[in-house]
């Protein structure tokens, strides 16, 4: 930095000097956001590591008297959910992971693709297509339930013709399967608008020299854009995750009993009407339902505000 | 035969019309620049050359083969941009190695030839870094390395030195005419920079509203401008175009530039005018460069014709090399460049002199040159 520039900018730098009341009102208000925000995640916390008779017989805020890890046991392995005969919230847990990889990938890599061609490879009606695809992002779950089931049980005849014919269904009607179409249609709006957002402030000119290299439309991708678009990758990892993981409207209607994802089981474990509630076995699974989403966040949080950022200011 | 041939091109969007009609051809080891102002096509031009964008209708040969439906890959062209549109995430090896390796050149070869490359443009030290760890001029010569690496026919360059500032820019261009004279490479080199286009060309195409308006060699663009648009556009400071009036008498054609403050300059009809054609009380635009108007010590002391006139100083401007004096001839500002220690004041009365070598006459009408 040379000399003028220190200059310059100097001035601009120095923190605004606030009066002492203004500061007190500030950090008094961050402070009480920030005990809103935590309270709840400390007392499940807490409970979560309590023996049964001191939640029930004592304060929440109270610290355990004997720590335990029993209820994180018998979440994970050995309580009922529903009236399931599989024990504990694994198999579950299981089958999100198995449903929302899939999904974020392609959703992902399909709006990569949309976004790629929507601004560098642009055709008759490319702005219809992509109104479109944007309208795609302002219809309410709800109302796409039904017709999405008609589809699915479309799949699933096929399937079942399948199977007879060869022996397997290649997939369809499969319950988990059906979760990542269904995720994967509905998460296309949201991807493809961060991509064509991102790509729309894409240097032309890098895809115009790489077409002159000889690289094709695929290689162009590979080669040139995908390696340049960390930040939204990540944006939107991030933000397809959180929403499939945390789905729970389509994962109780399209996928029942042992195919259900995660929060359908959690929802299952802690509405059970039989015996006693334990609650600490609840907070100990809604924890866990919980932690990939907060991993997430914790690895990527950072690129998250990055990427939004820019998308933001030069899309 | 020609390196480059474009014939009757023409680009259309639609209804509106980019390129109308435009015919150039280009030697092996040429310089092409085109140069107008924006908005005139010139990169729309270089683009339906470098196959970015179709043509409408029309023919472009490289090296004798029609290209029109070709892919810029295939076209045996490089391109260098505006943004030198360096790969980012790739090193500047890699960059300039990309399209060797897109056409599937074996690595030992490509590291070879990237070598070269390096070698000749004093980048082998760059090799290993980023593009976004280079400065301008060393970004600009990793583009140039990316282009020269293909050894093609043709050289494209779309205003390469328009984002550098302005000694660098120098510094750059001397570079370019460098490349071209060890390498004799044929290059088509598109700028809005008047100057660029006379130092570096060897061949100049001018164009406005899409039309070929004149191409030629720098010396013939610039002394012998075909209308006034190529006139006004080429040169800094501007040629001056004076409004001008012809007189017959005994045979004899003359220009009268009359004047409100002093007599009339008359001057004989130069040389590169065709005299019969001039009908008396003709209207005509007298265009003269600043440097063909000067005091009588200065002026070309080889020019066969010259006319002496006096004027008022009406503005001196000291540019160091030269000094830019302005005075008034047929109600507009004329403009003369003097030698640097020309003593000249301002409201004062001075003797000048045309040297009518190097003037030139245009039809008003017609805006052509007679």
């Amino acid at each position: 930095m040379s000399a003028g520039d220190l200059i310059t900018s100097g001035p601009s730098r120095e923190p605004a000097r606030h009066s002492l009341t203004t500061r007190i009102v500030i950090y008094g208000l961050l402070v009480v956001f920030a005990l809103v925000y935590i309270v709840p995640l400390v007392v499940m916390v807490n409970t979560s590591l309590k023996p049964l008779d001191e939640v029930t017989g004592g304060n929440m805020f109270a610290l355990p008297q004997h720590l335990t890890l029993q209820p994180w046991i018998r979440a994970w392995g050995e309580a009922r959910i529903g009236v399931s005969e599989t024990a504990g919230i694994a198999g579950y847990f299981a089958n999100s992971i198995k449903m929302v990889v899939p999904a974020v990938l392609i959703s992902t890599v399909l709006g990569a693709l949309n976004g790629y061609v929507l601004t560098k490879w642009r055709f008759p009606g490319h702005a219809l297509v992509f109104g479109l695809m944007l309208f795609a992002c302002f219809i309410p779950f709800q109302s796409v339930i039904i017709p999405m089931a008609v589809i699915l049980g479309m799949l699933g005849h096929i399937g079942n013709e399948l199977k007879d014919a060869t022996g397997w269904s290649f997939g369809f009607g499969n319950s988990t399967v059906n979760l990542v179409i269904v995720h994967v249609v509905y998460g296309l709006g949201f991807t493809t608008l961060f991509f064509r957002n991102y790509y729309e402030a894409f240097p032309t000119e890098l895809v115009k020299a790489a077409m002159m290299d000889g690289a094709s439309f695929f290689q162009i991708f590979r080669r040139v854009l995908l390696p340049n678009s960390t930040p939204i990758i990540i944006v939107t990892v991030i933000y397809q995750f959180t929403n499939i993981w945390n789905d729970f409207l389509f994962g109780s209607t399209f996928a029942a009993g042992d195919n259900a994802p995660m929060t359908v089981a959690l929802n299952n474990l802690v509405n059970t009407s039989t015996g006693i509630t334990e609650y600490n076995v609840n907070m100990a699974a809604a924890i866990i339902a919980a932690g990939p989403t907060l991993f997430v966040y914790i690895v990527g949080g950072r690129y998250f505000v990055r990427g939004l950022m820019a998308g933001a200011v030069k899309g | 035969m020609a390196t480059l041939e474009i014939k009757a091109l023409r680009k259309r969007f639609g209804a509106l019309e980019i390129l109308k009609g435009i015919d150039i051809t280009l030697e092996k080891g040429g310089f092409l620049v085109l140069v107008g102002p924006s908005g005139c096509g010139k990169s729309t031009l270089l683009n339906t050359i470098a196959g970015l964008e179709s043509i409408s209708s029309g023919e472009i040969r490289i090296g004798g083969r029609v290209v029109n439906d070709l892919h810029p890959s295939k076209r045996d062209i490089a391109m260098v941009f505006q943004s030198y549109a360096l790969y980012p995430n790739m090193s500047v090896g890699e960059n300039i190695a990309f399209g060797m390796e897109m056409r599937g050149v074996a690595k030992p070869e490509r590291d070879k030839a990237v070598a070269a490359v390096a070698k000749t443009l004093q980048i082998e030290h760059l090799l290993q870094r980023r593009p976004g760890q280079l400065s301008g001029g060393q970004r600009q010569r990793v583009a140039m390395g990316r282009a020269l690496v293909r050894q093609p026919s043709v050289f494209l360059f779309d205003e390469p030195l328009s984002n550098l500032d302005a000694k660098l820019r120098v510094d750059m261009r001397i570079e370019i005419k460098r490349l071209h004279q060890t390498t004799g490479t044929t290059i088509v080199y598109v700028t809005h920079d008047q100057i660029e286009a006379m130092t570096l060309a060897t061949k100049i195409a001018v164009l406005k509203d899409g039309e070929v308006q004149q191409v030629g060699t720098p010396s013939e663009i610039y002394n012998m401008p075909d209308n006034l648009f190529v006139a006004d556009f080429m040169g800094s400071p501007a040629m001056n175009l004076l409004e001008g009036r012809v007189a017959r008498a005994n045979g004899e054609a003359t220009i009268v530039l009359e004047r409100s403050d002093h007599p009339a300059i008359v001057a004989p009809i130069p040389a590169s005018a065709n005299a019969e054609t001039l009908v008396d009380g003709a209207k005509v635009i007298f265009g003269i460069r600043p440097e063909a108007v000067n005091d009588m010590e200065s002026i070309d002391r080889n020019a066969k014709t010259v006319v002496k006139f006096e004027a008022k100083v009406e503005i001196v401007e000291p540019a160091g090399s030269d000094t830019f004096v302005v005075t008034r001839a047929a109600g507009k500002e004329l403009t003369a460049r003097m030698r640097a220690d020309a003593d000249l004041k301002v409201g004062q009365n001075h003797t000048f002199a045309f040297n009518l070598d190097k003037a030139v006459l245009f039809d008003p009408a017609t805006t052509q040159r007679i």
